[in-house]
């Protein structure tokens, strides 16, 4: 056989990988509302970027009639390419070859390009959509499982990890998005649970839709699961396309800078957002886009416990993570949900050596015997372990209200923040007036003629006094205290004079956190 | 799911209504109320009750497969109860204290979820 016969004969062999599961598989998945997952790989990357590897991987199963069947790439497409001129590793189920089943040789594809991910310290895009394991594989489809697990975590904090969640999750298959830094899902397409609506409706005999159980929505709002939540498949790889724009390649790299550019002053006024009086909300997103590069800010994990904001937003062209109580919803309370939030992202941005601003208004920790028994101390105990571990710069602005135990977990000096800024009408304080009025002055209020002049009295007293952010820097607490003008000015020099920030912790294998 | 759901999901994190958006108050520590929105998991929230513990309830979801009591019958703390059937396991269930059986809510073969009310002492 001369060369050049032998390269129609790979290209054949090729043009009949690219198939995938054949026209009609292909049908269907279209019928669904979804792409093809080379697709769906070729959309994400940089054009012309992407380079497939073990196109001809023969699956593994002798029994069950599966030695006659072909799986073209085992259902699983694996390579490399670049977002933005940014390496990536990235696998794609293929829903069209046996149903994106997970067997052997599926799994080793996966295995194999993690691998090489960490090897060459770039970011890893896993795409799931799967049936889950193949049945006729046994134990080895659950080896596979656990063998992608163990290098999620493995790899967790030394490259980014992104899953894409377009079709089903189902059963052990979750796990590797649970284990990953950032879940994205679409509405509609995406579906994770661990145990489906047939095992519910044997078990209990309840009926409940895959979209009502483990549907897109419901992990963006109910359960936390997912972080970034899109309408279609097109509008996620967009959100995908920009994260990575704000993450480094590994965990020795910071993020790249891209050209600072002045925010939008005109729209986002910094010094009218605020109201004066503690009890009124506000978007504190205003606030960060106020003070970020062109007013970007790209938040994380939108739906799910909206009284604490997370997000991206770049400053002097850097990328900084922003933690924000949020007053516009309950109140920025801190409780279970929040807690978790704001204490992952955290270590998140520690982990790859960005810089946390933190923007504090809350009233406190959430009161209720929900939140007790659902484990608010355990939870709420994050929050501080995150901030007290992290070495990345810290910077807090106190921007109206930090009452109690909010105070020190939003980042406080005591938890060794590099800088503490207050804004004047920042409030630092065990608890709001009235109750603090309430518990000082009891008994003069009580025996008093009249209970609620006296009390208007005693409020007004202990305001005046103590509702202040100089209590807190006369003790040095506070480092500055600063006009709402300022703060944007503050922060690049703070961040700048953060370049070289050395911590050293002492030597542990690693801490225990209150997980 | 439900589109009004979307809806005020969304009108929970918009950025452009704040200024029209109705708020609620929100009670929090020591009484202090603000002006805020709730989220439908701060609204769904259960509330606390006493537990009575003369109402037995399923500790797992499962199937009853036998009820080893009648109504009325007098019983003694480790008597056995039923046999529920709940991952793939006949658990057999005892009855916590003495006392006599009030009412029995089950079938046998009746599915249950967690937490479902399945007999009651006096």
């Amino acid at each position: 056989m001369s060369l050049k016969r032998k390269i129609l004969e790979l290209q054949k062999k090729r043009e009949q990988v690219l198939q995938g599961g054949g026209e009609k598989a292909v049908e269907k998945q279209v019928a669904m509302g979804k792409m093809t997952a080379r697709e769906r790989i070729i959309t994400l990357l940089d054009e012309n970027s992407f380079h497939e590897y073990d196109m001809f991987i023969e699956h593994e199963a002798r029994d069950f009639g599966m030695a006659t069947k072909v799986l073209h790439g085992d259902g699983v497409i694996i390579g490399t390419g670049t977002i933005f001129g940014a390496p990536i590793c990235i696998y794609a189920q293929d829903f069209t070859v046996a149903g994106g089943s997970l067997g052997l040789m599926h799994a080793r594809k996966i295995t194999k390009i993690m691998d090489h991910a960490m090897k060459m310290r770039v970011p890893i895009i896993g795409i799931n959509d799967s049936g889950g394991a193949r049945i006729q594989e046994g134990v080895n489809s659950l080896a596979g499982y656990g063998e992608i697990f163990y290098r999620n975590t493995t790899a967790s904090g030394v490259i980014p990890q992104i899953s894409v969640i377009l079709g089903p999750c189902a059963g052990g298959a979750v796990y590797s998005p649970a284990l990953t830094d950032f879940v994205f899902v679409v509405d509609k397409i995406s579906k994770m649970f661990i145990t489906g609506p047939e095992v519910i409706k044997t078990v209990l005999g309840e009926e409940i839709s895959m979209e009502a159980l483990g549907g897109a929505r419901v992990h963006s709002e109910i359960t936390g699961n997912a972080h970034f939540f899109a309408e279609s498949e097109i509008e996620c790889f967009d959100q995908i396309k920009k994260l990575i724009t704000y993450i480094p390649w590994n965990n020795s790299k910071k993020a790249q800078k891209y050209e600072v550019k002045e925010p939008k002053v005109d729209q986002y006024k910094i010094d009218e957002i605020v109201p004066g009086n503690p009890k009124e909300p506000y978007d504190v997103r205003d606030v960060v886009r106020a003070i970020t590069d062109d007013s970007d800010f790209f938040e994380i994990q939108q739906l799910w416990a909206a009284n604490m904001v997370i997000g991206f937003g770049r400053m002097d062209g850097q990328t900084v993570g922003f933690v924000c109580n949020q007053p516009l919803v309950l109140a920025g309370v801190l409780d279970c949900d929040s807690s978790d939030k704001a204490a992952r992202f955290i270590r998140y941005c520690d982990a790859f050596n960005i810089p946390i601003v933190t923007l504090v208004d809350l009233p406190g920790y959430l009161p209720g015997a929900d939140q007790e028994h659902a484990g608010v101390i355990r939870h709420g105990a994050k929050i501080l372990y995150a901030y007290s571990e992290a070495t990345v710069p810290k910077i807090t602005v106190i921007l109206r209200k930090a009452y109690g135990g909010g105070y020190i977990a939003m980042n406080s000096r005591h938890l060794n923040a590099d800088f503490v800024f207050a804004w004047p009408g920042a409030e630092i304080a065990v608890m709001g007036p009235e109750g603090a009025a309430n518990i000082i002055f009891r008994k003069e209020i009580m025996g008093a003629d009249d209970p609620d002049k006296v009390r208007k009295q005693k409020v007004k007293e202990y305001k005046e006094k103590f509702a202040n952010p100089y209590v807190a820097a006369a003790k040095g607490y506070v480092d500055s205290v600063i006009e709402p003008e300022e703060t944007r000015k503050l922060l690049l020099h703070a961040i700048e004079g953060s370049q070289n920030k050395v911590d050293n912790k002492p030597y542990k294998k690693h801490g225990i956190p209150p997980f | 799911m439900a589109k009004k759901e979307k809806a005020s999901a969304k009108a929970a994190v918009s950025t452009e209504d704040v200024s029209k958006v109705r708020y609620k108050s929100i009670s929090t520590v020591h009484g202090e109320n603000y002006k805020t929105l709730l989220t439908e998991k701060y609204k769904n929230r259960k509330k606390w009750e006493e537990p009575n513990f003369k109402k037995i309830v399923s500790a797992i979801p499962g199937t009853v497969i036998k009820i080893h009591a009648e109504e009325g019958q007098e019983v003694k703390e480790g008597d056995l109860m039923m046999i529920l059937e709940a991952m793939k396991m006949q658990n057999k269930m005892y009855f916590p204290m003495d006392g006599f059986v009030k009412k029995i809510y089950v079938t046998e073969e009746q599915k249950v979820p967690k937490g479902h009310l399945m007999i009651e002492l006096k």
